[in-house]
């Protein structure tokens, strides 16, 4: 039997999408991310089952995966105290009437064991009105302190199937902490997970540090420093912590906004010389340094396409700073952003069909997505200061920093998905800015 | 000479009999003593005129920009013109000059900002003779902000570059 599932309109929320019309679909259990006001999908988890030593880890898992799920925004739980059903064991037979009749239109189950030190996962799902599993049950094993990648793995799997985007819950961010007055702010670098567990830092707010980016592995991590008192392009080893200039900083020069390439041979950044700043390209190896730009205007914040061919970036050689795209080994750049106001801090896709950036329009900020010839520009956000976009591995939400006006003004992380849907904080303690989201973990 | 040394002799004899005098025919003046509004308590100071700190107070260590400009304004010119002429008087100085914005841009854009409002004093205090050698520039973008609130009267402050001197003949 096929699966009916009605997606419902109201009205697109901001830029120039359409309101998707009423469809009636069939084919698999299927929510997706699209323009217009979209009724959650309502599922359900049943208990998951002890099958061993499971003792806390069992809620937690059970939690942390209805967690990852509600909070895309786009699924609803149907609380454990609404069930009929009870599934005595994880091989138990499901009686899908039972979950037809509250409602759930997807059921996850699950079980959870610890052996020798490792948590391990099983999970199951069903698409409840069609009567069948959708997909294989997986089981994902993680030394004990990495329960919640386990966790992560298994919510990926539930919502890459229900939506056909790829996944993202199993991955890490890189942020900076800031505390202290707006006057004489400190910050450090930290990793956290995305949803702002498992917080590490990297580094001590005895000197400004800001704006960390991932290589492409998640190894190492770009990003600015004033160790020397002036801002240098610096490199770290994620795990070592070891840090280091990236080149020879030549006297009287800064570097900084430093991004690897997708194949991670090669490193674009700004670099200032004579008050003057211009997209370099670093050898990744060899420290071989050479000019991408060379124009009197500001040129900074580069980001490649994933296939590596292309660079857009910040400029303000019209005047104001826009858009441009150019070719990976330089030459003449076009522009992309033409709406009002300034746009900056471009950020190509992982998945290579939109760019994100910061728009500001008088006094308010925005952050927007646009295809890469610039058209369908849409704002996501609006505030007194949004700005720095990252992108989650699977293209489909953004990350960046919102700060609050005045001498308290504090900064915040948010996320919120491609449509402008479901912007909610990143929950970590304390002011947080300058995000740059990892690959998925392996 | 001989006479000389004693009339300065009988001078200092008379003098210091002068101090001896019973301390009841001398009123002692106490220009700062008794109650009194701001000021009359303590010790006034002023700064010596080749010191960092005179630079800062007397002179004037910053100049102010428009938003988004790095060009100077004729206010602007004659701060310069006389931080330029201290700088030439004490050569003893070296400088590095901060460029600053205010918040309302991305971090790194306004980076680089700073950077070209840095570069702007530079050029302008190599003009009026000092060595090059003697300057640096450092970018600060909006990370150090004067004035912390978020209108336009704190925006202003803000948007400045700082010539901060110190000893040292510079490169």
């Amino acid at each position: 039997m096929l699966r009916q599932f009605l997606l419902t309109s109201v009205m697109a929320l901001s830029g120039l999408g359409l309101a998707a019309p009423v469809l009636a679909q069939d084919g698999p259990l299927r929510i997706e991310i699209t323009d217009g006001v979209i009724e959650p999908m309502p599922f359900a988890i049943a208990r998951f089952h002890d099958e061993g030593g499971a003792g806390e880890y069992l809620a937690q898992v059970q939690n942390l995966i209805a967690a990852d799920l509600t909070g895309t925004g786009l699924f609803r739980e149907i609380p454990a105290s609404a069930h009929i059903a009870r599934p005595e064991s994880f091989d138990a037979p499901i009686s899908y009437e039972d979950w037809k009749a509250i409602n759930a239109q997807a059921l996850i189950t699950g079980a959870v064991r610890v052996e020798g030190g490792k948590v391990v996962v099983k999970f199951r799902l069903f698409d409840v009105f069609a009567g069948q599993p959708l997909g294989d049950g997986m089981q994902f094993d993680a030394a004990a302190g990495n329960w919640r990648r386990a966790a992560h793995k298994a919510a990926d799997q539930v919502y890459s199937r229900l939506t056909g985007e790829g996944p993202y819950f199993d991955s890490r961010v890189a942020f900076v902490q800031e505390s202290g007055p707006k006057d004489a702010r400190r910050k450090r670098i930290g990793i956290m997970d995305y949803d702002g567990a498992n917080v590490k830092w990297l580094t001590d707010d005895s000197t400004l540090v800001l704006k960390p980016r991932f290589s492409p592995d998640g190894s190492r991590l770009l990003y600015t420093s004033y160790a020397t008192g002036f801002p240098q392009a610096m490199v770290m080893d994620v795990n070592t912590l070891a840090s280091r200039p990236l080149g020879t900083g030549q006297q009287g020069t800064m570097s900084f906004s430093p991004r690897f390439s997708p194949d991670g041979r090669w490193i674009v950044y700004s670099l200032e010389k004579g008050g003057n700043t211009d997209i370099y390209q670093m050898d990744a190896a060899t420290g071989a340094q050479r000019a991408l730009t060379n124009a009197p205007s500001i040129e900074t914040s580069p980001s490649y396409s994933p296939d590596g061919t292309q660079i857009v970036f910040e400029s303000d050689r019209s005047g104001t700073p826009q858009l441009y795209i150019m070719g990976a080994n330089g030459g003449e750049p076009k522009r992309i952003s033409f709406g009002e106001g300034r746009y900056g801090t471009p950020v190509w896709s992982p998945r290579g069909d939109l760019i994100a950036f910061t728009r500001q329009v008088g006094a308010k900020f925005h952050i927007g997505v646009m295809r890469t010839d610039g058209s369908e520009e849409k704002m996501l956000t609006e505030s007194f200061l949004d700005e720095g976009p990252a992108w989650a591995p699977n293209g489909r939400v953004v990350m960046f920093t919102r700060v609050t006006p005045g001498g308290d003004g504090q900064p915040r992380l948010h996320s919120v998905d491609i449509t402008g849907r479901n912007m909610r904080p990143v929950k970590i303690n304390g002011a947080a800015s300058d995000p740059d989201w990892g690959p998925l973990l392996p | 000479m001989k006479l000389f040394i004693k009339l300065a002799t009988v001078g200092a004899i008379l003098a210091l009999a002068a101090c001896a005098r019973p301390a009841q025919d001398m009123q002692i003046q106490d220009p700062y003593a008794g109650a009194g509004g701001a000021g009359m308590g303590g010790v006034g100071a002023t700064a010596l005129p080749g010191t960092a700190e005179y630079f800062k107070t007397a002179v004037g260590d910053t100049v102010l920009f428009a938003v988004d400009q790095s060009t100077l304004s004729s206010e602007a010119r004659v701060i310069l013109a006389n931080q330029a002429g201290w700088l030439n008087q004490n050569q003893g100085f070296s400088a590095v000059i901060e460029g600053h914005a205010d918040e309302q841009g991305t971090r790194e854009y306004n980076l680089a900002l700073g950077a070209r409002r840095a570069n702007s004093v530079q050029e302008y205090l190599v003009s009026q003779g000092v060595a090059p050698g003697r300057l640096q520039t450092v970018s600060y973008g909006k990370e150090r902000p004067l004035e912390i609130c978020s209108t336009e009267e704190c925006y202003s402050k803000n948007r400045r570059a700082v010539t901060v001197v110190s000893p040292g003949a510079g490169m």
